[in-house]
Order: C-alpha cells, then sequence, then structure tokens
C-alpha cells in the first residue's frame, strides 16, 4: 500500500483532486429542474443497482462476445485468403469497398426486421462494427510480409502455399492482425451501446442508458457510462496482458 | 557439378527492358568456393538467384548434377544479403526451419541445430530472438541455418554487406573455417576485391550491365591467406585493374559502381 502510494502518487492525487472537483461542482451545474449528479450521488447509484448492474454487463459482453468472434472467424480467413491470392482480393475487394463506409448503425433497422430483438440481432450490429478493421488489418499484414522472408523459406523447403502461410506470412502478421483486433474491440465496444440504445435490445448496459434517461435519472445513466469504460478498460488490459505481450516477444516494443 | 548454360535475363518493366544478364557460361566444381565480383547492378544478384530457383531465366538454363533447375530446392542453399531470419522465431528455431519442413523429429531437429548452432560459434543464443542478435551474428545463424538442410550448393549475397569491416574480416574467417569443415560447393558475391581474393578458388570479374562474364581468375594461394602478403596483392592489382574498367564503362551508362 505505502509503496503503491509512493509508485503513483501523482496519478492517484490526480484522480482524487478530479473527483473533488466534480463533487464540489456539480451542483452548480443546473439546467432547469437537473443538477449534474455529484461523485456521491453516483456512488450511491453503483450500490442500489449492483445488481442489476452484473446481469446488464454480462448480457452485452454476450453481445460484444458474439460480435467480436463472429467477427474474427470471417476477418481473418478472410484477410488471409485476400491478402495473400490476387484472385481472392480481386473477387472481394469491390463488394467490400462499397460496402465499408456504411457505418455500422446503418445497420439496425435491417437487423431488427430480419432477426429481431434477440441477442444474435445485436451481435450482428457489433459484428459489422469488428469486421472491418479486422479485415483490413489482416490483409494489411499479409501484403507487408517482407518478401526475402517468403524467398528464404522457400529456399529452405517450404514452398506450398499452405506452408507459406502458415509457417511465414501468419507469423509475420500476427502484430498487424492483434492490431486490428485492438481497433475492432474499440468500434465493437461503441456499437453494443448504439445498438442496445436504438433498440435492437431490451436489455444491456445501452439499453439501461437510455431506459433511466427516460426516467430522468442521471446518476444512475452516469452509474452505466461509468461502468461501460471500466468494461472496456479491463478489455483492453486483458486482451495486451495475454495477447500481445505473449504472441509479439519477439517484436519488443513494436506493437503499441 | 553446377553449370550455368548460355543463360539471359531480360527484365521487362514500364520504363522499357532491362537487360540484366547476357549469355553466362560457367562451370562450378564441387567443393569449390567460387567469387562473383562486378560493377553493382551488373546482375549479380540475379544470377545467384537463378541457380536457387527463385527466378527464371529468359533463355538458358543452369544444370545441377545434370538435372536443370526450375524451382527452388533445399539442395541450393542460400544466404541473402538482408536479414532474412524469422523474426518470431528463436534462433534455434530458425536453424531448425527447413529441417522441419522436412518432417524430422523434434529430437533429431534440435540435435542437428545446436550442431550447426555450434558450428557458427553462437550456442549462447540458443533461445534469444534475431532483434537481440548484431547484424554479423544474424548472418552467421543464416549461414547454420542454411548448412543444417545440409544442402550441396551454397549461395551467398554479399553476406557480410552491412557489417562494419573489423566483423568482416572475422566472419570472412569463420566462413573458411566452416567450409573447411563442411566442404560446400560456394557462390559467393561480393563488392569487395579483398575479400574475393581472400576467399575464393577462382574469381568471376562481371563485366557492367548487361553482366557478361569478363573473366575468371584463378587464385592460386594456400589459406589461410595473409592479407598483405605479395601474392595476394598481385591478384588484387590485377582485380582491381579489371573492375576499374568496367566502372569506367559502367559509369557512362548510368550505373556507378563505387564500393570496393
Ligand atoms: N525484378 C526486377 N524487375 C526489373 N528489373 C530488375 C529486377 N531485378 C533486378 N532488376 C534489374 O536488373 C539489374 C541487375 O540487378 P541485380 O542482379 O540486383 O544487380 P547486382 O546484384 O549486381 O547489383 C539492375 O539494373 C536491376 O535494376
Ligand atoms: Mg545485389
Amino acid at each position: 500500500m505505502i509503496s503503491a502510494i509512493r509508485r503513483y502518487g501523482v496519478e492517484i492525487t490526480s484522480l482524487c483532486v478530479a473527483v473533488v472537483i466534480w463533487q464540489l461542482t456539480a451542483p452548480y451545474v443546473t439546467r432547469g429542474d437537473f443538477t449534474l449528479p455529484g461523485f456521491t450521488d453516483v456512488l450511491a447509484s453503483f450500490f442500489s443497482l449492483w445488481d442489476v448492474m452484473i446481469t446488464d454487463a454480462a448480457t452485452s459482453l454476450l453481445h460484444f462476445g458474439i460480435g467480436m468472434a463472429a467477427g474474427i472467424c470471417v476477418a481473418i480467413p478472410l484477410g488471409v485468403g485476400m491478402g495473400w491470392f490476387r484472385v481472392i482480393d480481386r473477387i472481394f475487394d469491390p463488394i467490400i469497398e462499397i460496402l465499408r463506409p456504411i457505418p455500422p448503425l446503418a445497420w439496425i433497422p435491417f437487423a431488427i426486421v430480419f432477426i429481431g430483438l434477440t441477442h444474435t440481432s445485436a451481435g450482428t450490429i457489433v459484428f459489422i462494427g469488428a469486421v472491418f478493421p479486422i479485415l483490413l488489418n489482416t490483409y494489411q499484414g499479409f501484403r507487408n510480409v517482407p518478401k526475402v522472408l517468403i524467398e528464404a523459406a522457400m529456399v529452405l523447403g517450404c514452398t506450398r502455399n499452405y506452408d507459406l502461410i502458415r509457417k511465414v506470412a501468419f507469423p509475420s502478421a500476427i502484430p498487424d492482425i492483434a492490431t486490428g483486433i485492438r481497433v475492432a474491440m474499440g468500434v465493437a465496444w461503441m456499437c453494443v451501446v448504439a445498438a442496445e440504445m436504438f433498440g435492437v435490445s431490451t436489455t444491456g448496459i445501452g439499453y439501461k442508458i437510455s431506459h433511466w434517461m427516460h426516467l430522468y435519472r442521471m446518476d444512475h445513466v452516469m452509474a452505466y457510462m461509468l461502468l461501460l469504460g471500466f468494461i472496456a478498460l479491463f478489455i483492453n488490459r486483458a486482451f495486451r496482458f495475454l495477447i500481445v505481450e505473449r504472441l509479439s516477444r519477439w517484436r519488443k516494443g513494436v506493437v503499441a | 557439378m553446377l553449370t550455368i548454360a548460355n543463360v539471359s535475363r531480360v527484365f521487362e518493366s514500364e520504363s522499357g527492358q532491362v537487360e540484366a544478364l547476357r549469355n553466362i557460361n560457367l562451370e562450378v566444381f564441387d567443393k569449390e568456393f567460387l567469387c562473383f565480383i562486378g560493377p553493382s547492378g551488373c546482375g549479380k544478384t540475379t544470377l545467384l538467384r537463378i541457380v536457387a530457383g527463385l527466378d527464371q531465366p529468359t533463355s538458358g538454363e543452369v544444370f545441377l548434377e545434370g538435372k536443370t533447375i526450375k524451382s527452388p530446392d533445399p539442395e541450393r542453399g542460400m544466404v541473402f544479403q538482408e536479414y532474412s531470419l524469422f523474426p518470431w522465431r528463436t534462433i534455434i528455431d530458425n536453424i531448425a526451419f527447413g529441417l522441419e519442413m522436412k518432417g524430422e523429429s523434434k529430437e533429431k531437429r534440435r540435435r542437428i541445430a545446436l550442431k550447426y548452432l555450434e558450428l557458427v560459434g553462437l550456442e549462447a543464443f540458443e533461445r534469444s530472438y534475431p532483434y537481440e542478435l548484431s547484424g554479423g551474428m544474424r548472418q552467421r545463424v543464416a549461414i547454420a541455418r542454411a548448412l543444417a538442410n545440409d544442402p550441396k550448393v551454397l549461395l551467398m549475397d554479399e553476406p557480410f554487406g552491412s557489417v562494419d569491416a573489423q566483423t568482416r574480416n572475422f566472419l570472412q574467417g569463420e566462413l573458411l573455417r566452416i567450409w573447411c569443415e563442411t566442404r560446400k560447393t560456394v557462390l559467393f558475391i561480393t563488392h569487395s576485391i579483398d575479400e574475393a581474393v581472400y576467399l575464393a578458388d577462382r574469381v568471376v570479374v562481371l563485366s557492367a550491365r548487361p553482366g557478361q562474364i569478363r573473366e575468371i581468375i584463378k587464385v592460386d594461394l594456400e589459406r589461410p591467406r595473409l592479407r598483405t602478403s605479395v601474392e595476394v596483392n598481385v591478384v588484387r592489382e590485377r582485380l582491381l585493374g579489371l573492375l576499374g574498367e568496367e566502372q569506367a564503362r559502367g559509369c557512362g551508362e548510368t550505373v556507378c559502381w563505387t564500393g570496393i
């Protein structure tokens, strides 16, 4: 504890000061009948809502998980194929170029009409948000495999496409793929909230934010907002710890 | 025996045709150390890539023991000018790559890889990653990696081009020691007359583009050679003269040879 304070003294002080300022100024930030919830109000919300919050978080994470898993399963094989085989690139590129600029949230009406208010439906929106960053980064990673590594492998007896992809191109592209997944996770989390807020779901953190807003409980809204931030922070850290550091030991410091 | 028969190579590019090699004819004897030297851009790398099977001649053929070379094969190992180790593999796993492709068992891979790791004197770096090694060490690992496949021919494209002069001298000595122990046919490209004279049984001097064989010089001196001895300097003088002429010709055609 003491050593933690010594090491992170500045950071801890900074956080505490921010919380104090928030608490002191909140009563003066008003509009009409509304007052900005203070730190203690939000803390109280956390305590009173804790049980539901856990189920809501689980639901949102389920939507996130469905979308990310589907995104990874589609984007990586497709990116590998497009990055390695010119024909596959030419077949899919025009389609992707047209679909990619459509913001994922624009698919919400279709998700509601064709899939309904299910977890799959929210997962689909998340999938659309996640798939393109992973696809593009995987593709890029495959395009950027140094030619000399491919040739070195060929001279050493690795000549079949399957082996070259598995033994050379894929490992070489792993840092790019990891970057793609990280970017995708950011987009996906945004899509989770938006999809739930815009009615693709009747549960989850996004849904609850809009629910409490309609009941004018801004303290609850803020509690859920903070929950969103904490979960995203946690996912990002966990990913870094589990994947990036392990897979990219050989690339020390290159993957941010 | 490696036979290069009438090999020519013309590259087609947007800005027109580039004739890199013209009518190369050469016989390389088994266990010979052959050096290629020539102005930059004269097609040395292209020739080596053709022998490796990474590039195809526009006309002509290359035979190894009577068989035409069409594609890369582990019987011809190559050490590239650029660093070519797989950065995600440890040093030992880099050396074992070719054996892995051959489908050797894990123990056998490790045993052979360790042998070659020792041969290049880098046992201490078995579990390191390439980024932890200096340039010269990386090229030594690349040599070990090529040798672990037990190739008939070892192709080396300016392998010591980007290491400092001191290390370079050391690596040349190491290479000769390894060559004596393993006795491969070696085709070695260099920029440096010094290097060629120190290493080679024969030196092939290529002309400025299009690359043709200008002259083949036999270096009939006992190894280890003394870099400063009179005999070595006689050969150096001769090569210097030949390359000087080629350099002058090359500069007339926009390519300029700069290194010695
Ligand atoms: N893939 C290629 N496409 C077009 N031109 C090439 C290609 N590879 C080499 N060349 C040209 O062929 C010539 C010989 O190149 P190279 O064999 O690399 O020379 P060296 O190794 O002797 O410096 C150069 O002029 C180079 O520009
Ligand atoms: Mg070259």
